[in-house]
């Protein structure tokens, strides 16, 4: 069985403990939710997972047969246009030219980019479309783990909603897994089975929320009753310091 | 393939856009004819008696020959600088050392006034082929150099990064990566190499020669023979504007699409 064990993990920059004694698992075909304040480390916890980052403390055991990453800040190259961007990771795995431009086409028409747009270069992109060209760029290569760092940030709801169906379609068809990171509690409750909560300063886990509703299955108000009740724990009120609002 | 198709497609759209560039030389022209007519022939022929002159200068086999030897020296010595400026400088970019180490030697080569490698090759080579070669070498090497090296050094860690989690194979961590970003500095170092080049070696030829165009700029002086002169001022300028706008510029253009 695929997995992903990262126990009793800390990581330092420098002189500053970014996260401390980290403990999870994560199984195949599950859907793992990281959230928690800007700064608190959840990126840098990421990239440790995806070997990007060398581990110092504690152990990461990854068996997954392959892994494909979305960046927080697109990473495109600025030299190829829409659809070689997309098709990089599919010719890295070795698949044919014309077969990964093909792919590459089909999953940039699902991800609601359009024709006139596959020959633009980065630069003449907007934000939210680097975002989707990133993301279509790791999903296309159906990897068995994906790592995705805050996928949906620039995006409008419409394409969100669009873009979730499409993951979660994917997940089912290739039986993947996905780590990802997200500011939206209501996302990470629409397409997580655990989120974990991550608290700054330094980074930890304080509380693991579990769903057993199959993702596919989550009606719009159970996510609704989900993220009423998830903004009254008092973890979650703590963590985004929630409370000060009010008082001031 | 595909490039050097869209290279000659876009080819006519760029000529068109060198209107204002030729009405520029044409003013500068009519201000040349001004200055002749203010200081005299002998100070400065005007641009008719420059171009008669060029003409029948280039009826002649003998100056062909002179623009021969001037043009091989040049490729050499470019081509030469080229090769080991690229090499050398990417090399020099991808180990943090040899990047400290070759700082020092880059200062003494691009500070280093050209004449003073001109006297030294003369002393060192005597007068000739090597001496020419030898001086275009020094002055445009560590402009290649440095273009090279900067390429190297501003390598984007992000998208390293980006191909280290793709498992990108070694060619496409070269080509797709590396490549384009390093030669968007490269190219560039190599037209201002080319431009040194050809300043170089007509100076050195001028000093320590006695074939070449430099020379015979040389002779053209000796015999206050300004015509010539200007007429051979002439040629060097527009084979280098010819080699600039009509061939590289197309070449950069295409290149650099994808940048802001
Ligand atoms: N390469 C680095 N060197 C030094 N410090 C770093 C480095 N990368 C991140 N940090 C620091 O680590 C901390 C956590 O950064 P990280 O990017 O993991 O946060 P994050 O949780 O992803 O935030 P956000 O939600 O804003 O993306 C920050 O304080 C940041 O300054
Ligand atoms: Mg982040």
């Amino acid at each position: 069985m695929e997995s992903l064990e990262v126990k009793n993990l800390t990581h330092h920059f420098g002189f500053t403990e970014i996260l401390q004694n980290i403990n999870f698992t994560l199984k195949k075909g599950e859907v793992l939710s990281v959230v928690g304040p800007s700064g608190g480390g959840k990126t840098t916890l990421l990239h440790l997972c995806a070997g990007l980052l060398d581990v110092e403390e504690g152990s990461i055991q990854n068996s997954f047969k392959s892994t494909a990453f979305a960046f927080q800040e697109g990473r495109l190259l600025p030299w190829k246009n829409v659809i070689d961007n997309i098709a990089v990771g599919l010719l890295a795995k070795g698949e044919k030219k014309d077969k990964a431009l093909k792919k590459s086409q089909k999953i940039a028409l699902k991800f609601g980019l359009e024709e006139e747009d596959f020959e633009k270069y980065p630069k003449d992109l907007s934000g939210g479309m680097k975002q989707r060209v990133n993301f279509a760029r790791a999903l296309v290569t159906k990897p068995s783990l994906l790592f995705l760092d805050e996928p949906f940030s620039a995006l409008d709801i419409g394409l969100k909603k669009e873009l979730y169906a499409h993951l979660l379609d994917s997940c089912k068809e290739n039986e993947m897994s996905i780590l990802f990171i997200t500011h939206d509690l209501m996302e990470a409750i629409r397409l997580s089975d655990k989120v974990l909560l991550l608290k700054a300063d330094p980074g930890h886990i304080v509380k693991t929320f579990e769903y057993d509703t199959p993702n596919d299955k989550r009606e719009e108000n159970f996510i609704y009753e989900q993220s009423a009740k998830i903004l009254q724990d008092k973890e979650i009120i703590d963590t985004f310091e929630l409370n000060t609002l009010e008082l001031t | 393939m595909k490039f050097l198709f869209k290279i000659l497609k876009d080819f006519p759209a760029y000529l068109w856009s060198g209107w204002g560039a030729m009405a520029s030389t044409l003013l500068f022209i009519a201000f040349w004819d001004l200055g002749n007519q203010v200081y005299g022939n002998l100070v400065l022929p005007s641009p008719l008696e420059t171009f008669k002159t060029l003409y029948t200068m280039l009826q002649d086999k003998d100056v062909w020959e002179q623009i021969d030897i001037t043009l091989y020296r040049a490729s050499v010595g470019f081509g030469l600088s080229m090769l080991f400026g690229s090499i050398l400088g990417l090399i020099a970019g991808f180990f943090a050392t040899a990047s400290m180490m070759s700082r020092p030697i880059v200062t003494i080569l691009v500070g280093m006034p050209p004449i003073a490698w001109i006297v030294l090759a003369m002393i060192w080579f005597g007068m000739g082929d090597e001496t020419v070669i030898f001086t275009v070498v020094v002055a445009s090497f560590p402009i290649v150099f440095v273009g090279a090296l900067q390429g190297t050094r501003t390598l984007d860690g992000d998208l390293k990064e980006m191909a280290e989690s793709f498992d990108f194979p070694w060619h496409m961590k070269f080509f797709d990566v590396y490549f384009p970003h390093i030669f968007s500095y490269i190219f560039p170092a190599w037209v201002s190499g080319l431009g040194m080049a050809w300043k170089i070696v007509i100076m050195a030829e001028l000093l320590a020669t006695s074939d070449g165009m430099g020379a015979e700029l040389a002779i053209a002086r000796s015999q206050l023979d300004t015509p010539t002169a200007l007429a051979l001022v002439t040629i060097m300028i527009t084979s280098l504007m010819f080699i600039e706008y009509i061939i590289l510029e197309p070449i950069k253009r295409e290149v650099e699409l994808w940048r802001a």
